[in-house]
């Protein structure tokens, strides 16, 4: 059921472009905003990329965010999910798993890019792109479960924001540690190993509060 | 005659307005229950709690002698709820959206193309569903009452946008459906134009 | 236990509870709290690095220990609420956050006013203040949760769901700002100096503490009270309490 039902998310996204397109350009312009902030500086931007390349991440997640349950939910797909009591788990699985490959993979595949930007080097780079794969899935299924507490609330996208940053915040450190540590030549399994386990964690608790938060938002 | 559905002292407060309070009602198989009232008299609100979508603030809804909460998953499946909304995605194509449902309710395979061309959909099955007209969503909406399995069907509406044509075909299911032990509880403000031999109606009154 | 709390689900029962307990609780808060903090401001001796400026603690510990206990009081009563769908619960998470959010607000607003003579500036970023900074937010996210929904009992279980998500968290976070800070640790000392605590200056401390609690746990029973009359004001028994209309 979730192939079927990812496959329908993906034709959905092949459908409406801007839903990933835009996500993706706003990553980009806010990568470029620091830069022209801060100051051009080198070294400062080598020191300052970790921070900025995950904020700029989380800023895009949460854009996508939004659309995730809008026009199912708009459109009563969640209630007839909800009140068949079947698909809820596979659906929602599968939103996580489209936001991922249509949101957080661009990401990894667009780092070449960011570590030209931000003068990031070889051994930072490698760091950076593990972080991003491993943290971008986790940065999904938070996105998920902000846009599952927030689906039928009135102006719901900021809101959704500020829920999901605090939960953010670990992820956030564990992640720039990990590239601060390579720049340094240091070892950062360490970081990496945590960020596995927050994401191991998140798949096992995530998916029911999403149900949850979709059955409560139905009712 | 086993009661499919028991209601007994039901009551729904939304936003501090009590929309009903104690109201009462039974469905055996093979009945058609016709709910009214004017519009905010809570006939939606209604039929959520009856499909299990929410909790009454009192009373409670008994399917077949046991209350909803002790057998969720056997309700649901016995169950096909057809809400005000459409249940589909207007950038997918009504083949589409027959096969989500599918997968969803786990129903067997069927010829979705036949079944589009008996509503009268043939030729439309590859547009997206926001290029077809209301009616013709409608319809792709209501295909699921084709589909289903299930005995106790629960419609908001379902008659909304149809025509004429549309709205005696849809009937002509509902007799289908009664004359097999299934049961119907819809919400409509038009009246019925066949006749329903088992038809009973509830009233529900608009309070301040 | 379940006999003795089972009927203070009742939305009635609650009320008239709250509404003696109350008058107890707060009156011995006040009592206590000016006993303590006069205690402790007044007449417990100084620290030998700080001096007088050690003194601040007798409302920032309090306050910081509470804002952590109120959210898993929170916690719970979103546990209850929706799990076992007891209305009452559910009303006392909104009746608790709020309180919350002043005592985080109070611990931060404290931890600054200490960290001034101490570092030089108001805001430093080290593990406890930034920790209670995102416990603030968290608690204004279950608020501004409750608040974006038109219907209240939707947005009081999504809030509460909220609450149970943001205790899972806490623990994650307070580790990953702990270890955030170590990792940054400047040239200069960032910690807060928690001075040993000498006999004297625990007692004060502790008493200051119950106070603190009395006075959290007052201000639940009155925000709960107004919970329930708003939530069950169609209910006959709210019109005759409040004398009939």
């Amino acid at each position: 059921m979730v192939m079927t039902f990812l496959r329908r998310e993906l034709v959905l996204l092949a459908r409406q472009k801007a839903d990933w397109l835009n996500p993706l350009l706003f990553f980009l312009i806010v990568l470029t905003l620091f830069p022209l902030g801060v100051g051009p500086e080198p070294n400062q931007l080598r020191i300052m990329a970790p921070g900025i390349v995950w904020i700029a991440s989380l800023l895009s997640v949460l854009l996508a965010a939004e659309r995730l349950f809008r026009d199912d939910y708009r459109n009563g797909v969640i209630e007839q999910l909800v009140a068949s009591r079947q698909g809820l788990m596979a659906f929602v699985l599968a939103k996580v798993a489209a936001n991922w490959l249509s949101t957080g993979l661009p990401l990894v595949v667009m780092s070449p890019v960011v570590a030209m930007l931000l003068g990031v080097e070889s051994a930072a780079f490698v760091a950076m792109m593990l972080t991003l794969l491993l943290g971008t899935p986790l940065l999904s299924i938070l996105s998920v479960l902000g846009a599952a507490l927030t689906m039928s609330a009135d102006k719901g996208g900021i809101l959704l924001a500020l829920l999901i940053l605090p939960l953010y915040i670990p992820l956030l450190i564990f992640a720039t540690a990990a590239i601060e540590a390579a720049s340094m030549g240091l070892p950062y399994s360490g970081q990496l190993a945590i960020l596995v386990a927050m994401l191991l964690l998140a798949l096992a608790l995530v998916p029911l509060a999403v149900a949850s938060a979709l059955r409560i938002n139905v009712s | 005659m086993t009661d499919f559905l028991r209601a007994s002292g039901l009551s729904c407060i939304r936003q501090d307005r009590v929309l009903f309070q104690a109201l009462d009602l039974e469905l055996s198989p093979g009945q058609l229950l016709q709910i009214q009232g004017k519009n905010g008299a809570g006939k939606s609100s209604l039929l959520r709690l009856l499909a299990g979508l929410s909790t009454p603030d009192d009373g409670d809804v008994l399917f077949c002698g046991q209350p909803l909460a002790l057998q969720a998953e056997q309700y649901a499946a016995s169950l096909c709820y057809i809400g005000h909304q459409s249940g589909i995605h207007e950038h997918l194509t009504a083949m589409e959206n027959l096969a989500f449902w599918r997968a969803a309710y786990q129903l067997p395979f069927t010829d979705n193309m036949d079944l589009l061309g008996q509503l009268g959909l043939a030729g439309l099955e590859d547009m997206p569903c926001r290029m077809l007209s209301a009616g013709q969503q409608r319809r792709v909406s209501l295909a699921r009452l084709w589909l289903t399995q299930a005995p106790l069907w629960i419609l908001d509406e379902p008659f909304t946008a149809l025509d004429q044509h549309a709205i005696q075909r849809l009937q002509q299911r509902f007799h289908q459906h009664l004359a097999t032990g299934g049961a119907i509880i819809v919400t409509t403000h038009q009246a019925l134009s066949q006749d329903f031999p088992t038809l009973k109606t509830l009233e529900l009154a608009y309070r301040w | 236990m379940f006999k003795w709390l089972h009927p203070l689900a009742k939305p009635e029962t609650l009320y008239h509870f709250c509404g003696r307990l109350f008058p107890w609780l707060m009156l011995s808060a006040v009592g206590i709290l000016l006993f303590g903090n006069l205690w402790g401001l007044l007449f417990a001796p100084q620290d030998y690095q700080q001096f007088d400026t050690v003194r601040i603690i007798y409302i920032h510990v309090p306050s910081a220990l509470l804002s952590m206990s109120t959210y898993t009081m929170m916690a719970i009563a979103a546990f209850i609420a929706l799990v076992w769908q007891v209305k009452v619960a559910q009303w006392s998470v909104l009746a608790i956050a709020p309180i919350g959010a002043v005592f985080t607000a109070i611990s931060l607003l404290t931890g600054m006013a200490w960290g001034k003579p101490m570092w030089g500036t108001w805001w430093e970023w080290d593990a406890r203040l930034t920790s209670q900074l995102i416990l603030l937010f968290l608690y204004l996210g279950v608020i501004a949760l409750y608040g974006a929904f038109s219907d209240r009992q939707t947005g009081g279980k999504v809030a509460s769901l909220l609450a149970i998500i943001g205790i899972v968290n806490i623990p994650i976070i307070h580790f990953s700002v702990e270890w955030w800070n170590t990792l940054h640790q400047g040239a200069s000392i960032t910690k807060f100096d928690t001075p040993s605590v000498h006999p004297s200056m625990l007692w004060p401390l502790l008493i200051s503490l119950l106070g603190f609690y009395l006075l959290m746990l007052a201000l639940v029973c009155l925000r709960l009270r107004t919970a329930i009359l708003e939530n069950e004001q169609h209910r006959p028994w709210v019109r005759a309490t409040l004398g009939g209309h």
